[in-house]
């Protein structure tokens, strides 16, 4: 039975991990953001260089993955997105091309394998990340085996949530994004600075998606198309959960997760990600606007 | 070229006015000029190019080899190079730009089954020859493809009673992506497993693609098997062994016996993960003869690249040229039906050993081995037997050497 329960709970942990940061540039900034799957192929792809080329193991690697995503979430927010909060649908398009721009920056080496430059570990190819060897290795406690990376993972996810819920809710800064996201135009008019704030939040979000990209990595193929599949589920969570709610994305990773690892237990992955999307229809239908929801702009 | 009525009808679709001009101007321009064109048609963009590619490379090599050498009959080969973009649609599209427009006779390529149905037609419709270098789960039986990978006989047929008598394990567990290959493959697997005397106790599959692995890896772990048979295809395998090794599972209690990893995806994932797992293909890059290490030396050098890997498909990619070639020869033209017939029993000394191309059913006679993964990401040739093996393409339905399904006539559905 606990056996179950850690599944379900390792898979929630991974939706989480996703949703975590999209629940901020989709949830609380109203921007579909397409390229979310491309900024935790980036966070992956630092840790394969940070690897690479600076020795450097998981552990460093967490944040590194967390600045450089945050820095390209923000370059995206500073050249697109700016000029496009608001226009929801705009905002689908134009980061569904700079998804595809990151993904060929990354098959391209930047554009140096024009002039025969070869980086390690980019370029086309498969990748992967290094995971250090205790973390592999399951630890036997009272007739429980343990598996240290998915327990690794469920804690950095859990840690992230408690992180993001303290900045949003007991920060003056999250004072201010909550502010914007109710309504922006009352909020400038209260002087809050909008356009600051929004970059910063989206900035934010994006290095969530470059850590969820790192651990990632650490039982999947690293490559530059491994973003889109998982952009996928993590607007799942978010739109079960309800836009802009935190809680509600956590309850909503928690229950798919969980109904994910018990119905592959007992018959199969097919079936469970049918029963998945399947419960999903169901809620969206039942509560179209999520499990928990407010007015928003 | 015969310019019969039906011919000539489809020169003049092809070519509208300029058939009026007379037989000899819509003749093969590969003949008038001397040199011989062929088509090479891999993924060189898209999610299957970090494979095609390589399987490109190995057929350039093979063609500047053979020119290097003088050509064939006195004439170089010209290769045109196209890019499939691991698009079944695109295949077709530059299959036909290469058959019809270029007027090829014979392409190279295609690595999925899905790229080389999608090509089929075209193929067959405009009679020209198209060589598929990669293992593939049978069922066919085209008189315009020359297989050169392994059938699922060739992969199993030795493996399966080696796992049961050798390694001693009798409860399989079968796990595969969810497409027809490694259902194929299982349903082979079956029917070898019972007929040794073992049993399967589960046959599961993942979508293609698929990487969460915490369930079926659990359910593994469960089910009481000794032994994993994993048809597992793509960057699936690399998330399933990683899985393997976390929930504490070891090869050497519980091995995994797979039949689609290779080299590249043992790279991929870190050796690591892999050491003490077993695969079954009739090349490995660890094949020790002097014929093999050579063939590894000229390919690094023609990449560039001295970390590269080879394997099962990319070396039939580089021997399909020599068969082609020798078929040519003895032909003593390039046209589909002289190609068709030439290639018949043509022998090829390989970097994997002796391989034959079957008169009935154009597939060809490969040498099964199993090899076991080291800590260095090469394996380490266990097993392997002592003659290359008829390649049965309808085993799963029945086929036995003495009762072919498909001959040079073509597929008897009778039979199935």
């Amino acid at each position: 039975m606990s056996d179950i329960i850690f599944i379900g709970l390792s898979l929630s942990s991974i939706l989480l991990l996703i949703a975590l940061g999209l629940s901020i540039t989709y949830g609380a900034m109203g921007v579909i953001n397409m390229a979310h799957g491309e900024l935790v192929m980036i966070g992956a792809y630092t840790a394969v260089l940070a690897g690479l080329h600076l020795g450097l193991n998981l552990f460093f690697a967490l944040p590194l993955a967390f600045v450089t995503s945050g820095l390209v979430g923000l370059v995206i927010e500073r050249l697109v997105i700016r000029r496009l909060y608001g226009r929801i649908i705009d905002t689908l398009l134009a980061t569904w091309g700079v998804a595809i721009l990151l993904q060929q920056l990354i098959r391209l080496e930047f554009g140096l394998s024009f002039f025969g430059i070869h980086i390690d570990g980019l370029g086309p190819g498969l990748q992967n990340m290094t995971v250090p060897a205790f973390l592999t290795q399951p630890i036997d406690v009272a007739g429980m085996t343990i598996q240290p990376y998915r327990t690794f993972i469920i804690v950095v996810t859990l840690l992230l949530a408690g992180l993001t819920w303290w900045l949003m809710y007991r920060t003056p800064m999250g004072v201010q994004v909550r502010a914007i996201m109710r309504n922006p135009q009352i909020a400038a008019a209260c002087g809050i600075d909008v356009r600051r704030v929004s970059a910063l939040t989206f900035a934010y979000g994006s290095g969530l998606a470059g850590i969820a990209g790192v651990l990632l990595a650490g039982f999947k193929t690293v490559m530059p198309e491994m973003g889109a599949s998982v952009v996928v589920d993590g607007f799942l969570v978010v739109v079960v959960g309800g836009v802009g709610s935190l809680l509600g994305t956590i309850l909503a990773a928690g229950i798919l997760g969980q109904i994910n690892g018990i119905v592959a237990l007992l018959s199969n992955d097919i079936i469970a990600r049918a029963v998945v999307f399947a419960v999903v229809i169901a809620l969206i239908l039942w509560r179209p606007r999520g499990l928990f929801s407010f007015k928003s702009r | 070229m015969k310019t019969n009525r039906r011919n000539f009808l489809k020169h003049t679709t092809a070519f509208g006015a300029a058939a009026a001009l007379g037989p000899s101007m819509i003749a093969s321009p590969a003949r008038a000029s001397g040199e011989i064109e062929v088509g090479v048609l891999f993924s060189l963009t898209g999610g299957l190019s970090i494979i095609e590619k390589s399987l490109a490379d190995a057929t350039m090599m093979a063609i500047d080899e053979i020119n290097a050498a003088g050509g064939v009959n006195g004439m170089m080969i010209k290769p045109i190079l196209e890019d499939g973009a691991s698009d079944p649609k695109t295949y077709n599209e530059k299959a036909s730009k290469l058959v019809i427009r270029d007027r090829l006779q014979t392409v190279f390529g295609s690595y999925t089954s899905a790229s080389r149905k999608a090509v089929l037609p075209v193929f067959e419709k405009r009679n020209s020859m198209y060589f598929y270098p990669t293992y593939y789960e049978g069922f066919e039986c085209s008189k315009n493809v020359v297989y050169t990978g392994a059938v699922p006989n060739q992969q199993l047929s030795n493996f399966i009673p080696w796992i049961i008598n050798t390694l001693g394990k009798k409860k399989f567990f079968i796990v595969g992506s969810n497409y027809i290959y490694p259902r194929e493959m299982a349903k082979v697997s079956k029917i070898l497993i019972e007929q040794n005397g073992g049993e399967w106790i589960a046959d599961e599959y993942l979508e293609l693609g698929h990487s969460e692995w915490g369930a079926m890896v659990s359910k593994i772990k469960e089910s009481g098997c000794d032994v994993v048979l994993s048809n597992v295809v793509g960057d699936s395998v690399v998330a399933f062994y990683r899985e393997f090794k976390n929930q504490g599972l070891t090869h050497d209690k519980l091995p995994i016996c797979a039949t689609v990893t290779s080299e590249i995806e043992i790279a991929a994932m870190g050796p690591e993960f892999a050491v003490g797992s077993y695969t079954s293909f009739p090349y490995f890059q660890a094949i020790d003869t002097d014929r093999n290490r050579d063939f590894v030396e000229r390919y690094r050098k023609y990449v560039n690249d001295p970390k590269a890997v080879t394997h099962h498909a990319l070396e039939s990619s580089y021997f399909q040229v020599y068969l082609w070639k020798q078929a040519v020869e003895k032909a003593g033209d390039i046209s589909a039906d002289a190609v068709r017939e030439g290639i018949k029993g043509q022998v090829f000394e390989a970097p994997n050993g002796t391989v034959t191309v079957d008169p009935e059913n154009l597939h060809t006679y490969l040498t099964p081995r199993i090899a076991q993964w080291g800590a260095d990401g090469q394996g380490t040739i266990v097993d392997e037997y002592p003659a290359p093996t008829e390649p049965l393409p309808y085993v799963a339905y029945g086929e036995t050497p003495d009762n072919l399904f498909c001959t040079g006539a073509g597929l008897d559905t009778s039979k199935l």
